[in-house]
């Protein structure tokens, strides 16, 4: 597509048809937009005053913005393509698809390729080999360097592949049946108020038996994600996986290597890279040494007893390298295990064959979990890396 | 409203006189919640008083107290109002009998009145009381899950309940709302926003003491100073559980019970699990720790 001339006529068709590019756009973007969804913008479109800049805003906001995170991207997206040559209020820019790259500093990875039409699988670039894997930060010490984190934007195609991958990760945690009962046809429950109600609709005769059961719902998910130095890119990788986790499940997210934070507010309801763009800020110990023990320590004085309520499966990342006493990493493991449901060990040292429970971290912590799950689940973090396969960050 | 003191000081000292000693700031708050009419979420450490706080002010101002206790899948049935379905099924039985269309008509229009109605504790808590609104206490509010929660909002914001078939009840005069919180998990912001909030900590000391004194003055003074030095300091150091003020109370109740007058290694170590619930605070604290604590309390 090409730059188009600016015309002056205010015709309907030209509106719909930038009104279906820029969903369009949206789609490509990552903003979950579907066939309907584009429907209802024209609907909306069609019943405002088009020639107001501000309704038109907010009437494509209204039908195509489900979540806040979106929000962001929709009103970047909405400047540019919308953008308006001759002054900024005028109805003449509602008809100009500025469909041409985008010159703005700053504007997000996923946008500026939408931006540009799908193109054929174009073969990957071909990128420097990615350098040697070097566990460089196996040991810390007390005046920590503490380094903030810049991450890479996430193009919109890994986003739809991170999606599709952690939908097929599947984690087993089997929904548990809580003490709430709902309406269901095959219950084993009698439902006397529905009953008594569905009688007097025919002059009190009992003719079904209204039937309840048992109300299941997942547990919530409790990430405890080792971002020390010898996880390597799989830190990132991982707070991909909890973004989008965190954006449909119930859980908590809490990130250590020397320090424990908790990030789930930061990660739940942004945009997936203002989130870890947030997160690279707020958390200070990326990649230093990891302090395992305290660290579990720390996350069972604080916070243990405010977020494992209720059934939390705890999903511990970690490859288990701890160099303070493994002794306590044990006694704090097993406290872990006792106050949750479930604690579920994924190991990404497994990725090596012939890995061996050699190290003492990792002897500690075997046996005080209910599941060292390498195999399947790293096939998925795997699959997931695959997914996200790009080079190590730079910094 | 009768009774219902006019300061902050007045309040505060009605509470010690049925011998609950709130410091100033948890003084201020339950003096805004009569004044404004608004409810209290208090939250805090296991045992440090907040359901306390609520049988207090009832006895105090003399009105009904109305408990609530949350559970898991605490439902709008247990909580608010049921129908008694088994009087409804035996009176529409003895309609078909009677066969007449003017008595089944007449029913079909009472089976969801008045008489039918179950009242439980939150809709209790709305009708009218000669002694004024009553005290209700949602107690651990916590343990119940988002659905009840947000079956409260209703309840909290207007103190009124929506039954379908009868439409809304509003409070006759609003009851003064005590909720309570342990903290197992985050209550929803939209509860948060229309209570006032209050945070119960250990008391220091002093107030320990005095506390200790009022709900237990058959405690020998010289113990009592030493069990409050003894939970005090316990409480400064690294353990998974620290004592909240019932333990303390617990504790005194428990080495006067012995015939105890002063702190002795001995009866630490064999009392020391009123006071600590987990194993790895009862290891730590025994043996050498245990002596050094004593010997702290028992320094004049």
């Amino acid at each position: 597509m090409t730059d188009v001339e600016p015309r002056v006529v205010v015709r309907g068709e030209v509106i719909a048809a930038n009104v279906l590019h820029f969903t369009r756009l949206l789609r490509r973007a990552g903003v979950r937009v579907g066939p309907g969804d584009a429907l209802d913008a024209q609907a909306a479109v069609a019943a405002i005053d088009v020639t107001r800049r501000e309704q038109f805003y907010w009437a494509l906001h209204a039908v195509l913005v489900r979540r806040h995170a979106d929000h962001p991207l929709f009103d970047e997206a909405f400047r540019l393509f919308w953008r308006d040559p001759m002054g900024a209020n005028s109805a003449l820019s509602l008809l100009l698809p500025q469909v041409r790259t985008p010159v703005a500093k700053n504007l997000s990875r996923r946008l500026s390729e939408a931006w540009r039409p799908p193109q054929p699988h174009a073969p990957p670039p071909t990128t420097a080999p990615p350098p040697a894997e070097v566990d460089a930060f196996l040991a810390y010490s007390d005046d920590e360097v503490l380094r903030n984190r810049d991450f890479d934007e996430m193009t919109a195609d890994e986003l739809v592949d991170a999606r599709r991958v952690i939908r097929a990760l599947a984690l087993d945690v089997r929904p548990f049946v809580t003490r709430r009962r709902e309406p269901h046809a095959a219950g084993r429950e009698l439902d006397r108020a529905r009953t008594v109600r569905a009688a007097l609709r025919h002059d009190g005769e009992l003719i079904a038996l209204a039937r309840r059961r048992r109300v299941e719902r997942p547990p919530a998910l409790v990430a405890l994600c080792d971002i020390s130095g010898s996880m390597g890119r799989y830190s990132e990788m991982l707070l991909r996986f909890l973004h989008a986790y965190l954006g449909e499940h119930p859980g908590h997210a809490f990130l250590f290597a020397t320090r424990l934070s908790n990030v789930t507010r930061t990660l739940r309801g942004k945009d997936v890279d203002r989130a870890l763009a947030q997160c690279g800020r707020e958390v200070a110990d990326w990649g230093s040494g990891t302090r395992l023990g305290e660290s579990l320590r720390r996350f069972n004085l604080a916070w243990s007893r405010r977020v494992l309520g209720q059934g939390a499966v705890v999903l511990l990342v970690t490859d288990g390298l701890e160099r303070d006493d493994a002794g306590a990493l044990a006694t704090e493991a097993a406290r872990l295990r006792r106050s949750c449901r479930r604690l579920i060990w994924l190991n990404p040292l497994l990725r090596f064959a012939g890995f061996e429970p050699r190290a003492a971290g990792v002897r500690a912590l075997l046996p005080n979990v209910d599941e060292h799950r390498p195999v399947h689940d790293l096939a998925s973090l795997a699959a997931l890396a695959a997914a996200l396969g790009r080079p190590a960050i730079s910094r | 409203m009768s009774g219902v003191p006019d300061s902050v000081d007045g309040l505060a000292a009605l509470l010690a006189e049925h011998r609950y000693l709130a410091d100033p700031s948890l003084a201020t708050v339950l003096f805004l919640a009569l004044r404004l009419g608004k409810p209290v979420l208090l939250e805090g450490e296991a045992g440090v008083g907040k359901t306390e706080v609520a049988r207090t002010l009832a006895a105090a101002l003399d009105r009904r107290l109305i408990r609530l206790q949350c559970y898991e899948g605490l439902d709008a049935a247990s909580a608010v109002y049921e129908w008694n379905f088994a009087r409804q099924m035996l009176e529409i039985r003895l309609a078909e009998r009677e066969a007449s269309p003017a008595a089944r008509e007449a029913l079909a229009r009472e089976l969801y009145g008045e008489r039918f109605l179950l009242r439980r504790p939150l809709l209790d808590a709305l009708g009218p009381d000669p002694r004024g609104a009553p005290v209700v206490l949602i107690d651990e509010l916590d343990r119940t899950d988002e659905p009840f929660e947000a079956f409260l909002l209703e309840f909290l914001a207007d103190f009124q309940v929506t039954i379908p078939e009868l439409g809304t009840i509003a409070a006759a005069a609003p009851p003064i709302v005590i909720l309570t919180s342990n903290r197992t998990r985050e209550i929803h912001d939209a509860i948060k926003r229309r209570c006032l909030y209050h945070w119960i900590d250990y008391p220091d000391a002093a107030r320990e003491l005095a506390i200790l004194t009022a709900r237990a003055p058959e405690v020998p003074a010289r113990l009592a100073a030493q069990i409050v030095a003894f939970v005090q300091r316990l409480r400064a150091s690294d353990l998974f559980k620290l004592p909240g003020v019932a333990e303390t109370l617990d504790w005194g109740h428990a080495l006067l019970a012995l015939g105890q007058v002063e702190l002795s290694p001995e009866t630490v170590e064999a009392t020391l699990g009123v006071l600590l619930k987990y194993q790895d605070d009862l290891a730590k604290v025994t043996g050498a720790t245990a002596r050094a604590l004593v010997e702290h309390a028992r320094a004049p």
